[in-house]
């Protein structure tokens, strides 16, 4: 063995780190004055008054130089001695540790979830359980279940949708306003909005059918706002911006859940909360998660998955081999907005009332942010991502202490965006192709190898 | 003309804007034979393999496809009459490619191609290519997916005779081994072979290849030789090549057409190709009339 030579040790640049520092402390500054440096507010006499807030700014300015520090200081340091500390066998370990993990993950967590409901209700009791189930667990599941919709769209078949939530919409007003019309169940409009919002999806698909990438992308968004527009403007038949409410609620097999005496917790001779309802509700959106996640599995080991791939990898390979690739790319839009859709209807049921609020195109970037952060077409990572985002969001707001440093009035919830900018950022100089950017592939002869992110396409269409 | 071809592509011209790229070509291609189009660079052969592939709608000329015996050529002129693409009948098909789109040229006609540069699926495992390839008739199998969705063992069983198949070609590359790899990963010698193999998985009447030997070692070379012969031989398939490597052409084709800017300038055996001074004026670069004072200069 030979001692290290001195040109391999990695030298920390001490002047260049404060340098760096001095200029994400100017940039900073500069971006945040403007935002937080500054508030106007109303005063007793309903004038507007600005309010400097050079503290709050301050902190932000330092925490930001501190970032850099460390990470020029510490976490790259740390890198490169990693790097040039290279032990043999050690990629084949982790290999094998990241296949062992990944083996028990999905049953480990697949019964985490199902009894999830009861580990709550265990922890916090009768009084606590309906928040945790219903904004943890439900809300998480809604966008586990949108993000593996889309997912198929973006990740598999490689078409970037920035309109995603036009489908969503489409599934919640379907159910929503022929519910309230006719009075269907639950069960039966489900599929109806899922049929619909897929009709939807193809008739989204013909016009951008030879549109790739950016312009793709463009028209995408364009049509996730004409559906909001829509919703908005035609006030007769959507209610414009009051929207629907007292939309139905879904049924236990028929019986309401409510107080009545041909209630839930009266036919079963319990007493009534609303617990029982979220517990429902939380079994529903399992189940159609669940089924989502089935239907696509199955799907990319079928010809129709596997032409979406490849039509991800290369267009004009596809059309040489006699691949219809209109068809391919209709079903790709219909299959991710038919979940869109199925989401959507749930959501409806579960909220009671819709407005086109609840369809912003933040909605669409939230869910796409999700897939990407994932790893496009990794159905785990999305899933890993949902809970990380949408759970970090819900987390911030019991997150009581922040007020004790920020304020009374600190809100925050609204920081979210903030949030996933960061979690962006972090996850995309970490791992640029996302959490779990490698590939199953659809059939093996021998054994199943996963794929290395570097060879596989994003897709440009 | 030839009574037993395949194909025939007739007064085929394509323009790109003021650019001929293809001018008023001619040529037929044999059932069962390996038929190569040369010529120098820019001559226009990757186009007019995108006019025969559907790639491109041809400006002008006709482009046919007989699936079936030589008296199917008689009713050629009928079906140009006609608006249809295709006539299929007891005698066979034929087809007139311009008239199709290019997936259609693939899964109705049969005639599949590969790329000067390669396209494969790079992400996907070499097995996986092979049966993208095989979409068609899987997606039959699968029941337009809905037999699949489902489980039933009726695409089970259609899905392991494609691997089966997948796995000759595999054999036959000599890329068995690597057929769980990602495509990506191969050397650049065998994305070629495999190029080939997945284009011969859509069971084509005639393959299309170009520039197969491009960037390729002399063994490697030779290994590609042996595989278009045995394409040839021992399976239905006729095969259209072009080539810039004059050992590969002058080997293994049957039957040569040159073109230069567009314009066939050659057309017959090897021998007559070879020997046809228009031929070597062309690649040269000069005149015909000084092909003898230049060939003796570098010493030909
Ligand atoms: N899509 C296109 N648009 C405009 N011009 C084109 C197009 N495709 C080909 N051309 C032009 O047509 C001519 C013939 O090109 P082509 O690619 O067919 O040549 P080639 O014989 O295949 O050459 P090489 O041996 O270099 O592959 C060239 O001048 C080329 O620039
Ligand atoms: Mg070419």
């Amino acid at each position: 063995m030979t001692a290290p030579s001195p040109a391999s040790e990695p030298r920390t640049d001490v002047a260049r780190a404060l340098k760096h520092a001095a200029i994400a402390g100017l940039v900073s500054f500069g971006m945040l004055l403007p935002l937080i440096g500054f508030r106007t507010i109303q005063d007793m006499r309903n004038e507007l008054v600005l309010e400097t807030r050079p503290l709050l700014l301050a902190s932000f300015v330092l925490l930001t130089i501190a970032g850099s520090l460390l990470v020029s200081l510490v976490l790259v340091p740390w890198k490169q001695r990693r790097a040039a500390a290279h032990i043999p066998g050690e990629s084949v370990r982790r290999a094998h540790w990241r296949a062992h993990v990944a083996k028990w993950l999905v049953p480990f967590a697949l019964g985490f979830v199902v009894l999830y409901p009861v580990i709550v209700l265990l922890g916090t009791g009768f009084g606590g359980a309906v928040k945790w189930i219903d904004n943890f667990g439900i809300q998480i599941l809604i966008y586990v279940m949108l993000g593996w919709g889309l997912n198929i769209v973006v990740g598999l078949a490689g078409l970037l949708d920035l309109g995603y939530v036009a489908f969503y919409a489409v599934g919640a007003y379907s159910y929503a306003l022929l519910a309230k019309e006719f009075g269907l169940s639950f069960w039966i409009l489900l599929p109806l909005a899922g049929t619909l919002s897929a009709f939807w999806g193809i008739l989204l698909g013909f016009p951008v059918l030879r549109l790739r990438g950016d312009y793709l992308a463009i028209v995408t968004l364009a049509f996730g706002e004409i559906i909001r527009l829509i919703l908005i403007n035609w006030v007769d038949f959507t209610g414009g911006y009051a929207g629907v409410s007292g939309i139905p609620r879904p049924t236990f097999f028929g019986i309401p859940f409510n107080a009545n005496d041909d209630g839930f917790a009266a036919v079963f001779g319990l007493e009534f909360t609303p617990l029982y309802r979220t517990i429902f509700l939380y079994y529903v959106i399992l189940g159609l998660a669940l089924l989502t996640a089935f239907v696509t599995v199955r799907l990319r080991r079928l010809p129709v998955g596997r032409a979406w791939e490849a039509l991800r990898e290369d267009e004009i390979a596809c059309r040489s081999l006699g691949l219809n690739t209109t068809n391919t790319k209709l079903t790709a839009f219909a299959m991710g907005a038919m979940f869109g859709g199925f989401a959507g209807s749930f959501f409806a049921a579960r909220q009671g009332f819709i407005s086109p609020e609840s369809f912003t195109f933040m909605e669409s970037a939230i869910i796409l942010a999700i897939v990407v952060l994932g790893g496009m077409g990794s159905m785990i990572g999305v899933a890993i991502a949902a809970v990380a985002m949408i759970g970090g969001t819900e987390i911030m707001r019991e997150l009581e202490f922040l007020k004790l440093i920020f304020g009374q009035d600190f809100e925050p919830t609204q920081y979210r965006m903030l949030l996933f900018g960061l979690a962006m950022v972090l996850i995309m100089i970490w791992k640029p192709r996302g959490l779990i950017s490698t590939r199953e592939p659809s059939a093996f002869l021998k054994e199943r190898k996963t794929v290395a992110a570097t060879f596989v396409e994003e897709g440009r269409g | 003309m030839i009574p037993d071809a395949i194909l025939r592509v007739e007064h085929l011209t394509m323009r790109f804007g003021g650019l001929v790229a293809v001018h008023d070509l001619s040529f037929a291609a044999r059932r069962g034979e390996i038929t190569a189009l040369i010529g120098p660079n820019g001559a226009g052969k990757t186009t007019v393999f995108n006019c025969i592939t559907g790639f491109y709608k041809p400006t002008e000329g006709r482009i046919a496809l007989n699936r079936g015996g030589p008296s199917l050529w008689n009713e050629l002129d009928a079906l140009t009459a006609s608006s249809v693409r295709s006539r299929k009948g007891p005698g066979g098909s034929l087809y007139l490619l311009e008239r199709m789109s290019d997936y259609l040229v693939t899964m109705d006609a049969r005639v599949a191609r590969t790329f000067q540069n390669i396209r494969l699926f790079r992400g996907m495992t070499v097995l996986e290519n092979l049966l993208v390839a095989q979409h068609n008739k899987l997606m039959i199998a699968s029941g337009f997916t809905l037999f699949g969705i489902l489980g039933l063992p009726v695409y089970a069983r259609a899905e392991s005779a494609a691997i089966e198949r997948a796995a000759a070609w595999l054999e036959k590359i000599g890329l068995i081994d690597r057929a769980d790899d990602p495509a990506g990963d191969l050397p650049y010698g065998a994305q070629r072979r495999l190029e080939i193999a997945r284009a011969m998985c859509t069971d084509p009447v005639l393959l299309c290849l170009d520039e197969p030997a491009a960037g390729l070692n002399p063994r490697e070379s030779t290994e590609l030789n042996e595989l278009l012969l045995s394409i040839r031989d021992e399976t239905d398939t006729s095969v259209l090549l072009i080539e810039h490597d004059m050992s590969v052409v002058m080997q293994i084709s049957d039957h040569v057409v040159v073109l230069d800017y567009g314009v066939k300038i050659s057309d017959g055996s090897r021998e007559d190709v070879r020997n046809d001074p228009k031929v070597i004026a062309a690649y040269l670069g000069v005149e015909e009339d000084e092909v003898e004072a230049v060939a003796s200069e570098v010493g030909l």
